[in-house]
């Protein structure tokens, strides 16, 4: 009882850092580099993404048995769908600004590869609870991986964080970072510091056995 | 309508390119673009299926609307650009089976290509007529055609050069795509 409490757990965390959606497995990016302009935006996407992850996760684990395998694909795609096209209607119910900042990419979270990619890899091998508790980490994980981005963006691009002005008026906005290329950037120097963050627990957990390995 | 063709035309290929402009499609442009040798034909395949699901999105637009079926229309859409790229993968399958297998995975994967899905949900947004999303989405595809294949070239020479091993893999690959990104910054306001 007492591991099978601890592996559900361990698939809840696994989402949120080792196996986290943005930084390591560098799926879903369209959503994450577009809407990436704010922390709000960021956030509220990430948000949105988490109810849709969680919802078809628990929906598609429900089925398992009755799906056909040959048509499973095109089942988890319609499940997903159907849950993202509430999200866009009840968006555009709470707060119209925000729908037309998210503009087109709340309704292309059907094609997020992470939704899909947990339903296929976990979802429809494991019972509800446990597949939902791991889309639920998945999704955390792939907020806080957005709100990473976002704010970094806003607070380079516009000199704010959540629209309050963070520095004097000598500050000179770095005006690229919310523009296109910025997201490439900010998304790649992540990367970057997180390789280097592996690298270093690599290296502190086994010194390098030739001169050659150092780097 | 207040946009021509020709306008349209060039604001998806280069202004608003789909991958560089507005990160439509970022996966394959990430996952296929080691070598030109498939980055050009998984671009010509992912226009293919662009234009056949620009034409039936168009057409089942029109089929919504009069029905009063609007909420429908991510579901349908989903189902249409799924049996197109079937019908992509089995053309290509017949008459080319290697390229077939060079693809690999990230042919049905087209299916969850937000390009795809982009140009659909756009034209829809923005009110094109027939002409209009035609061009939209030839331009939309040429447009990430040409971001897949520059990107291929760059990154085959840069296999020969020698780059830190921090830096190595997707991190390169997005740096990279920033400064094309940047470059083509410079189209905008070019197709007015």
């Amino acid at each position: 009882m007492n591991t099978a409490h601890y592996k559900t757990w361990d698939e809840f965390t696994e989402g949120i850092w080792r196996q986290n959606p943005v930084f390591v497995m560098v799926l879903g990016m369209c959503p994450v580099l577009a809407v990436s302009v704010s922390a709000v935006n960021a956030l509220s996407m990430g948000l949105a993404t988490l109810f849709v992850l969680v919802c078809s996760c628990g929906l598609v684990s429900l089925l398992r048995r009755m799906v056909p395998k040959e048509v499973r694909i095109a089942v988890y795609i319609v499940i997903i769908a159907t849950f993202v096209t509430a999200v866009d209607y009840a968006i555009q119910a709470i707060s119209l600004a925000l729908y037309d900042a998210l503009g087109a990419f709340i309704q292309l979270i059907v094609v997020n590869c992470i939704i899909l990619g947990r339903a296929e890899a976990h979802a429809s091998k494991n019972p509800p609870l446990p597949a939902m508790l791991n889309a639920a980490g998945m999704g955390i994980g792939f907020a806080i991986g957005l709100f990473a981005l976002g704010a970094v963006r806003e607070v380079l691009g516009a000199g704010t964080l959540f629209g309050i002005t963070l520095f004097g008026a000598g500050f000179q906005p770095w005006v690229i970072m919310v523009l296109p290329p910025g997201g490439f950037f900010v998304l790649g120097a992540w990367l970057l510091f997180f390789s280097w963050l592996e690298r270093r627990k690599l290296r502190r957990a086994a010194p390098p056995m030739e001169a050659g390995q150092h780097v | 309508m207040s946009e021509s063709a020709f306008q349209i035309f060039v604001n998806a290929l280069l202004a608003n390119n789909f991958v560089l402009a507005m990160f439509l499609g970022l996966c394959p442009f990430l996952g296929v673009s080691g070598k030109l040798d498939t980055a050009f034909p998984m671009g010509v395949a992912t226009t293919f299926v662009m234009l056949v699901a620009s034409l039936c999105a168009y057409g089942l637009n029109l089929l919504l609307t009069a029905f009063h079926l609007e909420f429908l229309r991510l579901i349908s859409y989903i189902v249409i650009i799924a049996s197109s790229v079937q019908l992509v993968e089995m053309v290509l399958k017949k008459y080319s089976p290697a390229l077939f297998r060079a693809l690999g995975i990230y042919l049905p994967l087209i299916t969850t290509n937000c390009a795809v899905l982009g140009v659909a949900l756009f034209q829809t947004a923005r009110d094109y007529d027939f002409i209009q999303s035609v061009t939209f989405s030839i331009g939309g595809g040429a447009g990430f055609t040409l971001a897949l294949v520059l990107m291929a070239s760059v990154r085959e020479r840069l296999t020969l050069s020698n780059v830190p091993d921090l830096a190595q893999g997707t991190a390169l690959s997005l740096m990279l795509a920033g400064i094309l990104s940047l470059s083509f910054m410079g189209f905008a306001g070019l197709g007015g």
